[in-house]
């Protein structure tokens, strides 16, 4: 909780490079990120956003330079405090919507109240005991985004955050974007479409 | 303690809904067994010597039958990214999904073999002593498979390869188990010392394959 207090944290890259499969995907990656800022990953398909992401989150090696959080919590490592939202979902199909977010609020050491809370605003508290597998695609992404609530980290990792969700779900997506940051979060979100709140941009992999 | 308290408790209730993995090894166990009689003929003799080993043998199959999903499946959906991530430590975690792996589907084959023993012309004392060192080595399966469970993540079509890794880890378990339980049938040696050495086998497995696992799931971030 401490780290959101913390109205100085900030998170940098020096030099990043990223090589996957043998191939350098992009190289001498400068960004930064301070607390209460949003920032957006632009760039043409394979041009590393996801990559980026997965560094930052520590689930892939950079090949060169350095990423810190200055800051933060200074007894965490960086994908301690950070929650990734990627194009999997994470989710159990055999668990109902309610198992699969208490497991990851007792797993990441969240709060059950606040479960049931985050469950009602994502919309799913209708839900609740239905099978994940029967959720449709955007039902899955409101559940993914229940657990940022439940469980509270400084830093969202948002990789197409917007995808399959519908109009609602967007308004109700920018909203808890905004209230994260107002709290002095921090979110990196790789996107091809607007995110809908003030953020700044960071172009990888030359004009799309 | 919650964090992995929460990941025993989910692995275990997913393995035993409709589609889950304990079924399965119970089942293909029982097919095995009830199966071995009528290849062997009516001889109960020779029935009752080979008792053990074709228990020990179905159990061994049946527990690396579900194995190679253990990580392969959080894998899939994601899971294992977050699972990483956490601020619980890997070897811990990957320690608590082995534990579950063989509380869901490692028991139910120990407790299921007093009714299989009556197939196999096996007597009380017998199928007691082959339950017991099912009990006690079973954990060494599981723990010495997750180390292939976990090199598999990372290559796609794994599970043969989890076959071929794990299959030589597992001999000497087949070995001492096979010969504690023989030692209560036909002698002449005790039972003490290949149970013994079946344990001390559980129990390197069991400090060895948490960390050798999440080393492997570590090198093979992508």
């Amino acid at each position: 909780m401490s780290g959101l207090d913390q109205g100085k944290m900030q998170l940098s890259g020096r030099g990043v490079v990223c090589v996957r499969g043998g191939r350098e995907v992009f190289s001498g990656l400068d960004f930064e990120a301070v607390a209460g800022e949003a920032v957006a990953v632009v760039g043409r398909n394979g041009s590393g956003k996801t990559s980026l992401l997965r560094l930052i989150a520590g689930l892939l090696i950079p090949a060169g330079g350095t990423i810190a959080i200055d800051g933060g919590d200074a007894e965490l490592t960086l994908p301690e405090q950070c929650h990734y939202l990627g194009h999997r979902d994470a989710l159990k199909p055999a668990l109902s919507v309610a198992e699969n977010l208490s497991f990851w609020a007792d797993f990441l050491g969240g709060e059950r109240f606040e479960a049931a809370k985050s469950l009602a605003t994502v919309g799913l508290d209708h839900a609740t005991h239905l099978p994940a597998a029967f959720l449709s695609a955007g039902q899955r992404r409101r559940l993914s985004l229940a657990r940022l609530l439940t469980v509270r980290r400084p830093v969202w990792l948002l990789d197409e955050p917007t995808t399959a969700l519908d109009v609602a779900g967007q308004d109700m997506f920018e909203g808890l974007m905004r209230d994260h940051l107002a709290r002095g979060g921090l979110i990196i979100a790789a996107t091809h479409a607007p995110l809908g709140i003030d953020s700044r941009e960071l172009r990888i992999g030359g004009a799309a | 303690m919650t964090a992995l308290s929460a990941l025993i408790r989910r692995d275990i209730r997913i393995a035993l809904r409709v589609g889950g993995g304990a079924l399965i090894g119970v089942l293909f166990f029982l097919t095995v067994v009830v199966l071995m009689p009528f290849a062997v003929g009516p001889d109960l003799a020779l029935l009752s010597r080979l008792g053990p080993a074709i228990l020990w043998l179905g159990a061994l199959l049946a527990s690396l039958l579900t194995l190679d999903r253990l990580f392969m499946a959080d894998h899939e959906d994601g899971s294992l990214d977050l699972i990483t991530m956490s601020r619980t430590p890997l070897e811990l975690a990957c320690a608590a999904k082995a534990l579950a792996h063989w509380l869901a589907a490692g028991l139910p084959l120990i407790v299921a073999t007093p009714v299989l023993g009556l197939l196999l012309n096996l007597d009380m004392v017998a199928t007691g002593a082959v339950a017991l060192t099912l009990l006690a080595g079973t954990p060494a399966l599981t723990f010495t498979g997750m180390i292939g469970a976990a090199l598999a993540v990372t290559l796609h079509r794994g599970g043969l390869l989890m076959a071929v890794l794990v299959l030589p880890l597992s001999i000497p378990v087949l070995i001492f188990g096979v010969a504690a339980s023989q030692a209560v049938i036909v002698g002449p040696v005790t039972f003490g010392a290949p149970f013994s050495i079946l344990c001390a086998l559980s129990l390197v497995s069991l400090v060895i394959g948490p960390f050798a696992a999440a080393a492997s799931l570590r090198h093979g971030l992508d």
